[in-house]
C-alpha cells in the first residue's frame, strides 16, 4: 500500500489514493471532513528526515502516521560483508550523536561471542567515553528541543559546551563525531596525556552550566505551558510500545540497564537514576537534565579509578586484538598476528548473542550471529529511536499540531538511529 | 508487596505446552527456546502473563537468513524474539525456524504492541510474513522496491569508481554520470 501522494495529471487519482489509507486514518478523512497534512521529511522540527502524515481536525491531531526510511543506509547488510573489526566504523553511523554507545554495543557483542575479557583500565575509559557521549547527546537534544519551543539562546549555550566534548573526542580518536574509538577487546589506543586535564577542566565548570540551562527553562512560564501535560505516556503504554531510556523513566518506570544489568563495571559507580512522575514532555526534560548531573558524577568517580585500574587499554589476546606497534620490529609472532588480523580478521563461532546497553536514548541492542568464519551471518541493531517513533502516533493523539513539535523533541529521535 | 518466586521459563513452558517446545539451547548464559511457529502468540502470551515469568518487555525481533545453509528440517529462516522481564531482570530468546517457500508466522502485535514496526521491518528486509499483522507494509525501503535486501542471496550493490580508463563504460550504463 502506498502512503505517498504522487502528482499525476489524472484529476480523479487523489480520491483513489485516499482510499489506500482506509484503516490507517479515520473514516472522516475519506469524506474530507478532516484534513490530511504532510509534515516533513524536510521539516526542521522533525530532527532529520522524519515524515509524518497528519490527519487534522482543525488544529487537533486525529491520526499521526510516522514514516521512516529516508535515511536507510543498509548498515546491517554492509557489516555482513566485512570482517568484525571493520564493522566498528559502520556502527558509528547508526546513532551519529552517540557513536561510542554503538561502538560499545557492537564490541560487547563480539566480546561475548568470542569469550574475550576486557581489562579494567579499558572498561574505565569506556565508561568515561560513554558518559561523555551521553552529555554530548543530551546537549544536542537540549539545544534543539529548546529551539523548537522558541528558546534560541539555549541552543547556542548547549552547543558551546558540546564543542568542548567533541574536542576531547578528537584528542582520543582523531575524530570529532565518527570516533570508532571503542574496538573489540578494548580501545583503539590509550588516552593521550592532554585528555585528563581537559576533562577535569570541563567537569569543573560544566555542572554550573547545567544550572544555567535550567535557569533558562525549568521555571520559564512559556516553557512550562508548552511542556507540562503534553505527550503524556502511561507507564504501561511505555513498556508495551518498547520505549526505553529517559522516555521510559520519564513515565516513572525504573529501568536503567546500567543498574539492572551492569556492564563495563557500572555496578561499582555510585549514581542515581532520575524518574519522572507524569510521563509528559516536562518530565522527560527533567530526567535528562538530572542524567547530565549524574553523568558528571560517574565521570569523576571514573577518573579516580583510572589511576589504580589494572591492565592495558586492550586485551592481551593476540587472536583477537592486534599486538602493540613497537613489537612488530622485533617479534615474528607479532608480525604474523598483525598480518592475520588486518587481512583475514578473526573467526567467531556459529552461535548467537544479544547485548543491550543504555545509550543516551535508551536500550541499543546488538544481536550478533556468527558463521564460524571471519564475517558475521547477521548483525542487527535494536535502536531506541525506531521504537520511539513507532509510538509517536499514540503519544501525539488529541494534541495540537504545535505540541507534536514538542513531543518529537522530547522523545529525542535520531533518524540515523531509526533507519540504520 | 510480595514478589512471587521466579520460575524457570524452560520448565514452565515445557510443563504447560510440551508439544510446542522443539529444542532448548544455552550459550554464554543466554537461553534460547525454539518453539513451533504456529503456537508463537500463545507462547508469548503465556510468558508475559504467568506469575513468576512476567516477560513484559519486547526488546527486539531479529530475523536471520541461513542461506545457503539450512537448519533442523531444512528451514532457511529464523526469527528471534528477545523478551525481557523487568520484575526478574532477565532476558529470554524465543526462536522459530521457517521454511523458504512459506516464511509465515502469526503476528505478536496482540501480545506486544511494540512488535508492530519490528515485524514490518522483518517483512521489509527479510520477507518474513506475519499473518494477522494490522499494517504489514514496507517500512525502510520504498514501497515499490523489489525483493528483500537483508536476505543472504540478495547482492550487495556497489558503485564503480570512475577512472580515465573506464569513463566510457560507466557512461554507457549510467548516462547521467557524464559530468
Amino acid at each position: 500500500m502506498s502512503m505517498m501522494t504522487r502528482p499525476t495529471d489524472d484529476a480523479t487519482s487523489w480520491e483513489g489514493q485516499v482510499e489506500e489509507l482506509r484503516g490507517l486514518v479515520s473514516d472522516r478523512a475519506l469524506t474530507g471532513e478532516t484534513i490530511l497534512l504532510n509534515m516533513g521529511p524536510h521539516h526542521p522540527s522533525t530532527h532529520g528526515v522524519l515524515r509524518v502524515l497528519l490527519e487534522l481536525d482543525g488544529e487537533e491531531i486525529v491520526t499521526c502516521l510516522p514514516d521512516v526510511g529516508y535515511l536507510h543506509t543498509g548498515i546491517e547488510k554492509n557489516i555482513e560483508s566485512k570482517t568484525y573489526e571493520k564493522g566498528v566504523t559502520l556502527t558509528d553511523r547508526i546513532d551519529y550523536l552517540a557513536p561510542m554507545s554503538n561502538n560499545t554495543a557492537f564490541s560487547m557483542a563480539i566480546e561475548k561471542l568470542a569469550g574475550l575479557e576486557v581489562p579494567e583500565r579499558a572498561q574505565v575509559i569506556r565508561v568515561i567515553c560513554l558518559e561523555l557521549t551521553r552529555l554530548n547527546s543530551h546537549l544536542v537534544w537540549l539545544g534543539t528541543h529548546a529551539l523548537d519551543l522558541g528558546a534560541m539562546s539555549v541552543f547556542l549555550y548547549a552547543f558551546r559546551e558540546r564543542e568542548v566534548i567533541l574536542d576531547m573526542f578528537e584528542m582520543l580518536s582523531g575524530q570529532r563525531m565518527m570516533t570508532s574509538y571503542i574496538r573489540p577487546g578494548g580501545l583503539w589506543r590509550d588516552i593521550v596525556p592532554e585528555f585528563l586535564p581537559a576533562l577535569e577542566n570541563f567537569l569543573s565548570y560544566f555542572p554550573r552550566k547545567v544550572d544555567d540551562y535550567e535557569g533558562l527553562l525549568t521555571n520559564n512560564p512559556i516553557f512550562i505551558d508548552r511542556t507540562q501535560g503534553i505527550g503524556v505516556v502511561e507507564p504501561e503504554d511505555a513498556l508495551a510500545w518498547g520505549m526505553s531510556g529517559p522516555c521510559l523513566r520519564g513515565s516513572g518506570v525504573n529501568w536503567d540497564i546500567r543498574k539492572a544489568m551492569p556492564y563495563m563495571g557500572y555496578e561499582q559507580y555510585d549514581f542515581d537514576v532520575p524518574l519522572g512522575e507524569h510521563g509528559d514532555v516536562y518530565d522527560r526534560y527533567m530526567v535528562r537534565m538530572e542524567e547530565m548531573r549524574q553523568s558528571v558524577r560517574i565521570i569523576q568517580q571514573a577518573i579516580k579509578k583510572l589511576e589504580k585500574a589494572p591492565g592495558g587499554f586492550r586485551a592481551d589476546n593476540r587472536k583477537f586484538v592486534p599486538p602493540p606497534r613497537a613489537e612488530l620490529g622485533r617479534s615474528m609472532e607479532a608480525v604474523i598476528h598483525h598480518f592475520k588480523l588486518w587481512t583475514e580478521g578473526f573467526s567467531l563461532p556459529d552461535e548467537e548473542v544479544y547485548v543491550g546497553i543504555e545509550s543516551p536514548r535508551g536500550e541499543i541492542g546488538c544481536y550478533l550471529h556468527g558463521t564460524g568464519g571471519n564475517k558475521p551471518r547477521r548483525v542487527r541493531f535494536k535502536t531506541p529511536s525506531f521504537m520511539h517513533i513507532s509510538s509517536l502516533g499514540l503519544v501525539s493523539q488529541g494534541h495540537m499540531i504545535a505540541d507534536l513539535v514538542a513531543i518529537i523533541g522530547s522523545v529525542d529521535i535520531v533518524l540515523g538511529d531509526s533507519d540504520r | 508487596m510480595q514478589i512471587p518466586a521466579a520460575l524457570n521459563p524452560v520448565d514452565a513452558l515445557k510443563g504447560k505446552m510440551p508439544e510446542a517446545v522443539i529444542d532448548v539451547k544455552t550459550f554464554r548464559d543466554e537461553t534460547t527456546i525454539i518453539v513451533e511457529p504456529a503456537r508463537l502468540p500463545e507462547i508469548l502470551h503465556y510468558l508475559r502473563d504467568t506469575r513468576g515469568l512476567v516477560y513484559n518487555y519486547l526488546s527486539d525481533i531479529s530475523p536471520v537468513d541461513y542461506y545457503p545453509e539450512t537448519r533442523y528440517d531444512g528451514q532457511r529462516f529464523a526469527v528471534s524474539y528477545h523478551i525481557y522481564s523487568l520484575l526478574y531482570n532477565r532476558r529470554l530468546r524465543i526462536k522459530i525456524y521457517l521454511f523458504e517457500d512459506d516464511p509465515t508466522v502469526p503476528t505478536a502485535t496482540e501480545v506486544y504492541p511494540a512488535a508492530n514496526w519490528l515485524e514490518r521491518e522483518a517483512y521489509d528486509m527479510m520477507g518474513i510474513v506475519f499473518s494477522g499483522h494490522p499494517d504489514l507494509r514496507r517500512i525502510l525501503m520504498p514501497e515499490d522496491w523489489q525483493g528483500h535486501p537483508q536476505r543472504r542471496d540478495y547482492p550487495l550493490g556497489y558503485e564503480t569508481p570512475m577512472f580515465s580508463f573506464n569513463v566510457e563504460e560507466i557512461a554507457r550504463h549510467k548516462p547521467f554520470a557524464k559530468e
